[in-house]
């Protein structure tokens, strides 16, 4: 088996690694250039899964929420459109950071990729406290599907609002999971980050993993409008 | 990523000692201790760990099956009753459709061959390749557990508000293992299509790949857009059934007719799922064994793609009687009735394939004639049900049944122990015994045709599926079902002994046994870890039978030479 993989890395060696760090090419590929298409074409094939994994949610969103409009609008209103607001600009800014953590990649400039790799960890941390606020109240509220759930808020809409709020709960939540995974994908990449494993050659690690970064920001950017505006906030009633 | 495999010293020099005659290193011999097997990367041995593991869940799911063909051999409930029969029919089809039919062949051949046809040392990502079948082994032991601790009534289809709501045995179980299992599908789905864009050989390009690579593809692309919607589906039915959050309850609200097309949505294609890798099998054995080019080359490729395509579009004929909206039916009717135009260009192009060739009715070519009559049947009796009148009146009846039998197991079946036949050798170095081989072949053709055709006719007549009893005069064609499944059974178990008996008794087998074309002929058998010694560059269409069949045409260059242009 050796010959064969030997020279598969032939032409790696002769660019420069820092000590203790593995040739970058596997031994199942012929070069890096194939290696890497590879990776980046393993992620946009994960990502088509992840969105027909949203699109049965967004489905039955669709579904109730034309079935029972006055109800979802009802228990729109009940929701935090200001938090929704300020969580959705945090996932805006932590993209940016995302993005510049890979420029700084590209361009070898090692501190500034580190700052905004943590920028985009603590601003995705950031989401999740916030979140973390707003399922507390909606617990304390009693809107949490379930057998405590207070059918009596929403009048003759009961059912229809809880519907609503297990949409919600089923999307955010799973959206919050995602957040989560993606936190510790960008602790990985700060560790390779920090041995030196990106470099203006190779930087395919970091970006693969930004593409899941801004996926994540993205669903988020289409739950927001969904589930906080449905325009019943203009007279809806305050909280 | 490293994809090697190391022996751990000293651990294996009994097991070399035994095979010391074997000289040559193969990916077998590559380790012999169990880590060398359970933290393998290589695709073959996961494609071997996936052999075993799906034998295994056959071997369960086709028990259930015995227990109620058991029952069914007489009118009166005499064996099991009425709740234990809800069971096993549920547990039969879960585990069969779950754990056998869909990894069965994208996992085991199409685990072993992809990277090989497509002359690759490996899938794209062998790491995700093992915890696939990890995933896949954790999903099996959930349902396991659920079988030994009282199993799920439901039906394999999980319909609410039954499984949400009033059924009481372990949905939630059940629900969160085969939710698990689909990941193993989309990730063997994910790995597929991303290695046959970026690994193919050079000089490989789409137009030459064998046909089973495009059928693998296709059903990737199934796996992948599908997969996830079971899940989520799932995910929501477990949520419902553990805080009756409403979704799908109509007592408080949701509408249980939304779980049916989402859980469609996934399961009809799925049945594409099972069926396209047997179609890709079948178009392998067809050319080997009539040494001859698959007819309409380019039309098969496609009629896949066609299918998978196709596929997506038309779950709503298994909700013609459930309260849709008669237009959407009649929609759903015409699609239905379109899967059948590639499905049919399949069919054809076989039969044309066989006209003139040189035919050698070998065991895998008798599965594969098989396959043809039986996926035949199978495929026109589902575009009975696909007209919504004749679905009207034959709509859960033994109709369906014995219609998507002929499709998964007359049809997939075959082409799995088809496939498994023809590349075992390749597999594992040694010949099955032939003879036996055929006899298998025939009392499995035999057995299959005696216990599903009486169900088309009972079904027909009207017998209800899911019940553990019925009237007296369906009492023949019940009797003639059961006889046939027990031939079926001794034809299923043959295989079962024999290739295990040839592992080490078996004729050698060299490189190539059957004289076809592929560049997995061109390998020694069984292959080495790497698959090829090296770069491989391919120069010819696929199935290039020409004058000479033996002539081999693929170029392996030798190393010093190797300049690999992209």
């Amino acid at each position: 088996m050796s010959a064969e993989i030997a020279h598969a890395h032939e032409h790696e060696h002769a660019r420069a690694l820092p000590p203790g760090v593995r040739p970058p090419v596997s031994n199942h590929f012929e070069d890096l250039e194939q290696q890497e298409e590879t990776e980046k074409l393993g992620m946009w094939t994960f990502l088509i899964t992840e969105v027909m994994f949203f699109g049965a949610l967004f489905t039955a969103y669709t579904v109730y929420r034309s079935l029972y409009p006055e109800a979802f609008m009802l228990a729109s209103s009940h929701l935090d459109w200001k938090l929704g607001g300020f969580n959705t600009l945090v996932l805006i800014v932590s993209s940016l950071t995302m993005a510049m953590s890979i420029r700084a990649a590209q361009t070898n400039k090692r501190n500034l990729m580190l700052v905004n790799i943590v920028l985009t960890a603590l601003l995705g941390a950031t989401f999740l406290v916030v979140k973390y606020f707003e399922y507390k109240s909606k617990y304390d509220l009693h809107l949490m599907p379930g057998p405590t759930f207070d059918v009596a808020a929403f009048g003759e809409w009961g059912p229809q609002a809880r519907i609503f709020f297990s949409i919600y709960f089923a999307m955010t939540g799973l959206h919050a999971f995602h957040m989560v995974v993606g936190l510790i994908l960008m602790g990985w990449v700060f560790v390779k980050a920090k041995q030196g494993h990106f470099t203006p050659q190779r930087y395919i690690g970091i970006e693969i993993s930004g593409l899941y970064w801004h996926f994540v920001d993205l669903v988020w950017i289409f739950l927001f409008p969904m589930l906080y505006l449905l325009g019943a906030h203009v007279h809806g009633p305050a909280h | 990523m490293s994809s090697t495999t190391h022996t751990p010293p000293g651990q294996s020099r009994e097991a070399h000692a035994s095979a010391a005659s074997e000289e040559r290193s193969t990916y077998l011999t590559d380790g012999y201790g169990w880590k060398s097997w359970l933290l393998t990367v290589d695709h073959k041995r996961i494609a071997v760990l996936y052999l075993i593991s799906i034998s295994f869940f056959f071997l369960i799911g086709g028990s259930f099956a015995v227990l109620m063909r058991l029952e069914l051999a007489t009118p009166k409930g005499d064996v099991v009753d009425a709740e234990t029969y809800n069971r096993l029919f549920t547990m039969h089809g879960i585990v069969m459709i779950f754990f056998f039919l869909v990894p069965s062949i994208p996992a085991v051949l199409g685990n072993f061959l992809v990277p090989i046809m497509i002359g690759a040392r490996d899938l794209a990502f062998p790491k995700i390749n093992l915890i696939s079948w990890y995933i896949y082994v954790v999903g099996g032991l959930i349902t396991l557990w659920i079988a030994i601790s009282g199993g799920v009534d439901t039906g394999w289809t999980f319909y609410t508000p039954y499984s949400s709501t009033y059924s009481n045995s372990q949905v939630a179980m059940t629900a969160i293992g085969v939710f698990i299992t689909g990941f193993s599908s989309i990730l063997t789905g994910l790995n597929f299509i991303v290695t046959i864009h970026k690994m193919r050989a050079p000089g490989l390009t789409w137009f030459r790949l064998p046909l089973f690579i495009w059928a693998q593809y296709a059903t990737a692309l199934i796996m992948v857009l599908a997969t996830p919607v079971l899940a989520t589906t799932i995910f929501l039915l477990g949520l419902e059934r553990i805080f009756r959050i409403g979704i799908f309850d109509p007592t408080i609200g949701g509408d249980p007719v939304l779980f049916q097309h989402l859980f469609w949505f996934y399961s009809h294609p799925a049945v594409y799922i099972m069926i396209l890798p047997g179609m890709g099998v079948m178009s392998e054995l067809i050319a080997a064994f009539t040494k001859k080019r698959v007819f309409g080359y380019s039309f098969v490729a496609f009629s896949s793609l066609a299918i998978a395509i196709l596929g997506f579009m038309v779950w709503g004929h298994h909700m013609f009687t459930t309260g849709q909206s008669p237009y959407a039916s009649m929609v759903f009717s015409v699609l239905t009735m379109l899967v059948a135009v590639p499905s049919a260009v399949k069919v054809f192009n076989w039969t044309a394939t066989l006209y003139k060739g040189s035919i050698e009715m070998t065991t895998p070519m008798l599965y594969a004639v098989a396959f043809i009559g039986l996926f035949t049947i199978g495929g026109l009796t589902g575009v009975f049900l696909g007209i919504m009148a004749v679905d009207r009146h034959v709509h859960d009846t033994y109709f369906v049944v014995a219609h998507f039998h002929y499709v998964m197991v007359g049809s997939m079946v075959m082409a799995f122990l088809g496939g498994l036949h023809f590349w075992w050798p390749k597999m594992f170095g040694r010949m099955y015994p032939e003879a036996l081989g055929r006899f298998a072949a025939i009392i499995v053709f035999v057995g299959f045709n005696l216990t599903f055709m009486p169900q088309f006719i009972v079904g027909f007549q009207g017998m209800p599926r899911r019940y553990h009893v019925y009237p007296e005069e369906f009492g023949v064609f019940n009797l003639l079902s059961s006889a046939g499944a027990s031939i079926l059974g001794v034809g299923y178990l043959m295989p079962m002994l024999y290739l295990p008996w040839s592992l080490k008794w078996g004729k050698k087998a060299g490189p190539n046994p059957w004289g076809a074309k592929g560049l997995e002929w061109t390998i020694e058998s069984p292959p080495i870890t790497h698959n090829f010694h090296g770069p491989v560059v391919v120069d010819e269409e696929a199935y290039a039978y020409g004058e000479i069949p033996h002539a081999p045409k693929f170029v392996e260059r030798p190393e010093e030479e190797s300049k690999v242009v992209r």
